[in-house]
Order: structure tokens, then C-alpha cells, then sequence
């Protein structure tokens, strides 16, 4: 290109005589699809997932898990307000927030495997935008017909069937996304409560707008949004293919067996003979099933999700034309290759890659494991006071002050034995409480709760080593002795020896 | 104008005309709805114009539909901190601040109040926390000039100390010996020494030993006979370690020649009964409360 191009770059979209010469423009209006009905294998796996998935999401808000009278009995809650995650027998504080973490890294290398192994079955079967689309899609179905009615339907006139048709369609599925956005508050409250306050106009701001986004971001992208959705937003099947290799199990187009296509009557065959030309008929049911509109036979793409629907429609009509089934197949791209080749397929569900993914996962289960099962009920802070680092009394001691929290994540009140050593206090004091005989503080913490103490310490300075002591704080269950202590130090005058 | 649709070699599709030396474009087409959500947010940014307060005038400004400022929204949330905090504040009005500190609620709203109350007014001379500084006492020891009971502590905010506004106010006038006059420079001199005997600190004892005399003449009527200072005249103990000013000699020479006055304001003056209360549980309970 010339200099004076680059400088001055012409708007090029445009030609002289005003219309556009390019054969694709720079933005290009969505295709709609309508996908057609079609059972099978895969679209019974479909629908069992669904069932699965969306049974799960509204209905285990409702289970109930008995933790006794000082905590929720909701058996999966998120408590914001105090800063508690419930799942069954596990309770979960805000500092053990990497419990979350981990369980995102479980989710993600789960899926790095189940997609090195299987493809993108997430995208096919588990990911919510594929089971809410799907639903709005049976609904859709339900009022407006398959394929071929609705696409009568967009191109009529705005007769009163299509307004009433259409207009239920959406009302259906308003109604639809309200249940999401309205069940996913209920993870957050106790469900029984909400539930009534919500529809007593008596809820939060925060729940209500809460289910307002939700059922609009639902409305909007499993009503609207989509394919799109995975084609445009989702980085997932961007970066997905990083898993596949040769052996992933994939939606394959045998076209070694399926080319070259044509109709079936050119075939010009007895039922059961391999034709001339390819079994593929070219019927496009492949494509007017596809939820995504693409052509599988163009060979793996972005776009695919990896549903299989494809491969049931085709091999409907495989059965029908007396063709063998599996022309559109869930298997590796190595084995196409090998049936090509006329040569035994194999199926390697372990190999280096595979056993990566299942090691670290193995590996970060087993962290989570040990630590879900090591998890202390008790621990200790001690947040020693930096303004001043010590305070000079009037007989010469120098005093320090810390704040110790003791964290009770027990659902009983407990009372804990305060004691220190390694330092030899000629006074300690916490606020608000006397000490016992032996000198030790009885600190009284409440069931799942943080106690919070204030506690001075005075010192001779000859006691002590330099300008910072080290010693420990202890607490000790006093019912059963389980005990945890907290290495600080003491500050003093630097001359203090 | 003439047009240049250029076909990448490799891939065969179109470019976009885009070129970054030598880096070339494909045109991969955005759907045409993300366009129409770029129009969407630039009809929302005009919504905003009418809303909100924008766009300037000659001698103006435009205010909006509801005349929305950060300033009335300050306002706002004030009043409603404040109507948060109503109860509370009618409980501290009604209670003595002994019984205050016997509420737990109470007290912890206090110390929470006190605690802000305190960074702002206090802060700058007691320091941060109330470590004090050089000639402001630390109010985390427990020595106190003027008494360290809840209900001192709450007397002095409210009438400051030397702060001749207020007339109830903390007062008392060390005389400035030396500048005065009142004392030779040799019985100052000894009477340092002497001073700085009752912490075994003296380096000329005849000198200590005649500043004895000097001392319960001069000292003794405010300090007390054995120098432990007397609290209702604010009037410091020297016996102990702690020094507002410094207890080395030079410092006590300095301060005997030229005598103290650190003032501090009536606070009850400026700050309502409420908010004293909260800080005097503050103050009281950051180590040398009594």
C-alpha cells in the first residue's frame, strides 16, 4: 500500500456510486433460527438435564438442614447481612472465602477434563444459558408450532392469531424469568420468609431489584439473546478448542462417507448398497434442528455447543432412506480419520492429557478435602496496638495494649481460659471482665459469633528482651480443653535491656 | 470517492481497510444489535443531561428534573445517619455517663462515636489513639492532671483547661521563677537537682540537699510536701516517670524558669452534651481511665 493510503486511510464501504460493494458488510443482522423439533438419544439426554438442572435450582432453596436453634436451617443459604455461607453441614466464614476459590478452581479444571474427554458438553447440556434457552424454546414451541409454523408466523401480517400467539409467547416467557430471578433471592433469605415478603410488598429494595435484573437478563438472552450469547459474549468457545485434542469425543460429520452429497433420488440405488455418491442426502435436517443455525457439516466451529441434536435428526433420516446411522457421530476427529481409512477405531478415555486434568483435580479436591475436614472451630486474632507502640505508666512499667477476636464457629456459647506466657505481666487487664485466681480471663463468646476483648498487659522493663518480647496468647476451651495460641510481641523502650 | 475492498491473500475473506504497519484487518462483522446497544447508551447519556444536573449556561447551570447536588445528597444522608442514630443519642441525653457505660449497646456506640469525634477535635495535639505529644498529655498512661474518674474526664472537656472564655474552666498558674525573678538561678538549680532526686536522678546531692528547702517554700504548697502533686490544682506528681514536658534537667530548668501554661479549649462550648458523653467514654477507656 502507498504512503498516502496509510496516511490517509479512504472509507472504503462506500462506492462511488453509493452502494456497497463488499460482499459482507461490517455489521451484519442476526439470522434468526428456529430450530426444529427432533427426538432422539441426544434430546432425551437433553431433556433429562433439563429436568435435572432446573429441579435443582428451584427446589433446593426449599431443604431444610437442622443446625439447631442459633443458626438458619436452610440447607443452602448466603447469608450477606452476617457474613455466613451454609451448604449442608458446611458453614463457611467470610475469611474462608477460599473455599470458593478452590470450588471455582474444581469447576473450571472439571471442565478443562469433561471437555478434553467429551467436548463442549457444559455448553450442550449444563450451561444455564443452553437449559433457558431451551425451555423458552419448548414454550415457543408450545404456542407458536415448529419450524416451518413459525417462520409462517414472522412472515404473516399482524393478524390477531399472530399478535395473540406472539404476545403469549412473550408473556410466557416474562412469567418464566420472574420464577429465575425470584428463585435466586431464595438463596440468599430463608425461602419460606421471602417468599411471602416479596409478594406482601414487604421484601428489601435489594431483593426486588434482584429479581427485576434477573428476569430481565433472563427474558433477554434465553428470549432474544441466545446463540448469540455463545457466539458473541461467552469466552468460553473462544478458548475451548485449547482443550480438544484428536481423541476428545466431538459432534463429528463422517465426510469421507458423507460426500459427495446430493439428493436422494440421483442416488439411484437399492436400499442398503453404498451409492456412488455420498449417504449425505442433503436434507439439511442436521441444520434445522441446530439451536445455534450452523451446518455441522462444515466441520467443528465456534458456534457448535455440542449438543448431538444434529445427530439424532440425521440419524432419522438415515433410518428412513435405509442408510447406515452415525453419519453425523459423537466421536473423535482420529477416529473419522481411521474409519476413513478403513481401519479399527479406538477410544482413549485416558491419556496424557486426561490424566493431567484428573491429577490436579484429584490434587485441589484433596486440599479442599483436608481442609474442609481440619477446619478449626475456633481460632484467635490479636491486633496489637501500634499508637502509641507502648504507653509509659507512672511507676516506670510500660504497658501494651492488643484487641483480641476470638472466632466461635461453634453453635454453642462457649467460655474460653485467656492466659499468656513467655512474658511475665505485672498487671493484665481486660475491659469489662475481672480475673480468675490463677490470673487467666474467662471470655465468654456467643454461638457462631466473634468475640472481640480489649486486654492491657504491663511490664517491668527490665522484664523484658529489648524493644519487642515475643509471647503467645492462648485460649482454652474450657469444656473441652481444644486450645489455639497467637505469637505477638511486646514493645518496650528501646534501652530496656 | 473511490473504493479499495481488499482480499486478504491467506484467508480469502475481506478487509475491514484497517492497516497497522503492515497488520491487516479482517472484516469479521459485529451484529448490527451491538451497534444499536451503542445508540442506546448514547439516548441514555441524554437522559442523564435531563436528569441531572449538566450542561453549563451563560450564568448558570443546568439543574435537572429533581435538582439532584452532591451537596443535597450529603444532606440526606446526614439526616438519615442522624435519624439512625436518634434512639441512641435520646438514651445518651437521659443517662448519666456512669450508667452509660454500664449498657453495652450503649457503650459500644459510644466508643464507635467517640472514637471519629475524637480524630477530629483531639487528635491534633493528644495525637491519634491519645498517645499524646510533648506538652499534651497521653491519655492512654494513668497519670492525669486533673483526674481520670469518668466524671473528671467529662468536667474537663466541658471546661477546657486555662481557657479563659469558659469561667469554670481547669485553672491554675505555675509562677515563671526565674523569669520573674522569684528565684536565683543557683536555687533553681538546686531545686532541679532535687527534683530529679525523688527518681534517683540527681548528679549533685549537696545541690539536691539545699534545693529541699527551696522546694517547700516555693513548690510545696501546689506539689504536696512529698512532691506527689496535688490532682484538684491540677498540680502534677514528680515522683513518677512520666514528664509532660520532659523530666530531664534541662527541661525542669526550663520549666521552673519559665513556668507552663498549656491551654485546651471548653468543649462544651462547641460540642452538644451527647457527643462529650460519648468522648469521655472514649477517652476513659483507652487505658487510664479510673
Amino acid at each position: 500500500m502507498a504512503m498516502s493510503d496509510l496516511q490517509h486511510p479512504t472509507p472504503n464501504t462506500i462506492a462511488a456510486d453509493g452502494e456497497d460493494d463488499r460482499d459482507q458488510p461490517l455489521y451484519k443482522t442476526r439470522d434468526k433460527v428456529y430450530p426444529k423439533r427432533v427426538s432422539g438419544y441426544f434430546r432425551n439426554l437433553k431433556w433429562f438435564a433439563l429436568i435435572a438442572l432446573l429441579a435443582i435450582y428451584w427446589v433446593v432453596p426449599w431443604l431444610r438442614w437442622d443446625r439447631g436453634p442459633t443458626a438458619p436451617d436452610q440447607a443452602v443459604l448466603i447469608d450477606m447481612d452476617l457474613g455466613r455461607a451454609y451448604f449442608f453441614f458446611i458453614e463457611i466464614w467470610p475469611q474462608e472465602v477460599y473455599y470458593i476459590t478452590g470450588l471455582l478452581i474444581l469447576a473450571a479444571i472439571g471442565l478443562f477434563l469433561a471437555t478434553s474427554l467429551f467436548g463442549r458438553i457444559w455448553c450442550g447440556y449444563g450451561c444455564p444459558q443452553t437449559v433457558w434457552t431451551d425451555l423458552f424454546m419448548l414454550v415457543e414451541r408450545h404456542i407458536q408450532g415448529d419450524r416451518n409454523a413459525r417462520v409462517r408466523l414472522d412472515k404473516s401480517k399482524w393478524t390477531l392469531e399472530k399478535i395473540w400467539k406472539i404476545g403469549a409467547t412473550h408473556l410466557a416467557w416474562v412469567g418464566i424469568a420472574m420464577a429465575t430471578g425470584g428463585a435466586f433471592v431464595l438463596y440468599f433469605n430463608d425461602a419460606p420468609t421471602v417468599i411471602v415478603d416479596v409478594f406482601t410488598g414487604n421484601a428489601s429494595l435489594a431483593v426486588y431489584v434482584t429479581i427485576a435484573s434477573l428476569t430481565f437478563s433472563t427474558y433477554l438472552l434465553a428470549g432474544w439473546g441466545r446463540e448469540q450469547v455463545c457466539t458473541y459474549m461467552c469466552p468460553w468457545p473462544r478458548f475451548q478448542s485449547a482443550m480438544l485434542d484428536d481423541e476428545s469425543l466431538i459432534v463429528t460429520y463422517e465426510d469421507w462417507r458423507g460426500e459427495t452429497r446430493g439428493p436422494i433420488k440421483r442416488k439411484n440405488l437399492v436400499r442398503g448398497e453404498v451409492p456412488e455418491t455420498g449417504h449425505c442426502i442433503d436434507c439439511h435436517a442436521c441444520v434445522n434442528v441446530c439451536p445455534t443455525g450452523i451446518d455441522i457439516r462444515d466441520g467443528l466451529q465456534m458456534e457448535c455447543i455440542g449438543c448431538g441434536l444434529c445427530i439424532d435428526a440425521c440419524n432419522e433420516m438415515m433410518d428412513k432412506v435405509g442408510f447406515p446411522r452415525d453419519l453425523v457421530r459423537f466421536d473423535s476427529i482420529q477416529n473419522t480419520q481411521l474409519r476413513a481409512m478403513g481401519k479399527a477405531t479406538h477410544t482413549r478415555i485416558i491419556r496424557p492429557r486426561t490424566i493431567f486434568y484428573a491429577v490436579i483435580l484429584t490434587l485441589v479436591a484433596s486440599v479442599m478435602m483436608f481442609g474442609l475436614l481440619n477446619r478449626s472451630v475456633l481460632e484467635l486474632n490479636v491486633l496489637r496496638d501500634r499508637n502509641p507502640l507502648f504507653v509509659r505508666l507512672s511507676d516506670g512499667d510500660v504497658r501494651n495494649g492488643y484487641t483480641i477476636k476470638v472466632l466461635n464457629k461453634e453453635q454453642a456459647t462457649k467460655t474460653y481460659a485467656l492466659t499468656v506466657t513467655g512474658i511475665t505481666p505485672t498487671q493484665m487487664q481486660v475491659i469489662g471482665l475481672e480475673p480468675n485466681q490463677d490470673g487467666s480471663f474467662d471470655l465468654d463468646v456467643a454461638p457462631d459469633r466473634v468475640g472481640s476483648f480489649r486486654v492491657f498487659i504491663s511490664a517491668a522493663p527490665d522484664s523484658l528482651d529489648g524493644d519487642a518480647t515475643p509471647f503467645e496468647f492462648k485460649v482454652t476451651d474450657r469444656k473441652d480443653a481444644n486450645s489455639i495460641t497467637y505469637d505477638t510481641v511486646f514493645a518496650g523502650p528501646k534501652t530496656a535491656h | 470517492m473511490p473504493t479499495n475492498v481488499e482480499k486478504d491473500q491467506v484467508s480469502g475473506r475481506e478487509t475491514t481497510g484497517h492497516e497497522w504497519d503492515g497488520i491487516k484487518e479482517l472484516n469479521t462483522p459485529l451484529p448490527s444489535w451491538w451497534v444499536y446497544v451503542f445508540w442506546v447508551t448514547i439516548i441514555w447519556s441524554v437522559g442523564y443531561w435531563v436528569v441531572y444536573p449538566s450542561w453549563p449556561t451563560a450564568t448558570d447551570y443546568l439543574k435537572g428534573t429533581f435538582g439532584t447536588t452532591n451537596r443535597t445528597q450529603l444532606h440526606e444522608t446526614m439526616a438519615n445517619v442522624a435519624a439512625e442514630r436518634a434512639p441512641y443519642m435520646e438514651r445518651l441525653a437521659a443517662l448519666d455517663v456512669s450508667e452509660v457505660v454500664n449498657d453495652p449497646e450503649l457503650l459500644n456506640f459510644s466508643m464507635a462515636g467517640g472514637k471519629a469525634i475524637f480524630a477530629d477535635n483531639c487528635a491534633p495535639c493528644h495525637g491519634t489513639g491519645g498517645a499524646g505529644n510533648p506538652g499534651f498529655p497521653s491519655l492512654q498512661d494513668d497519670a492525669w492532671l486533673w483526674g481520670g474518674s469518668l466524671d473528671a474526664i467529662n468536667e474537663t472537656l466541658h471546661v477546657g483547661i486555662r481557657w479563659d472564655a469558659n469561667e469554670d474552666t481547669r485553672l491554675n498558674d505555675m509562677p515563671a521563677f526565674g523569669r520573674d525573678g522569684l528565684l536565683e538561678r543557683e536555687d533553681i538549680s538546686d531545686v532541679v537537682q532535687f527534683v530529679m532526686g525523688y527518681s534517683n536522678r540527681a548528679t549533685d546531692g549537696d545541690a539536691a540537699q539545699r534545693g529541699a528547702i527551696v522546694f517547700e517554700e516555693n513548690c510545696a504548697a501546689c506539689h504536696g510536701d512529698n512532691g506527689k502533686g496535688i490532682q484538684e490544682l491540677g498540680a502534677p506528681n514528680l515522683t513518677d516517670a512520666i514528664w509532660l514536658y520532659g523530666g530531664d534537667q534541662a527541661t525542669l530548668t526550663d520549666t521552673v524558669t519559665n513556668s507552663r501554661r498549656g491551654v485546651m479549649p471548653a468543649w462544651g462550648d462547641r460540642l452538644d452534651e451527647e457527643t462529650i458523653k460519648m468522648l469521655t467514654v472514649y477517652v476513659h477507656s483507652l487505658g487510664g481511665g479510673q
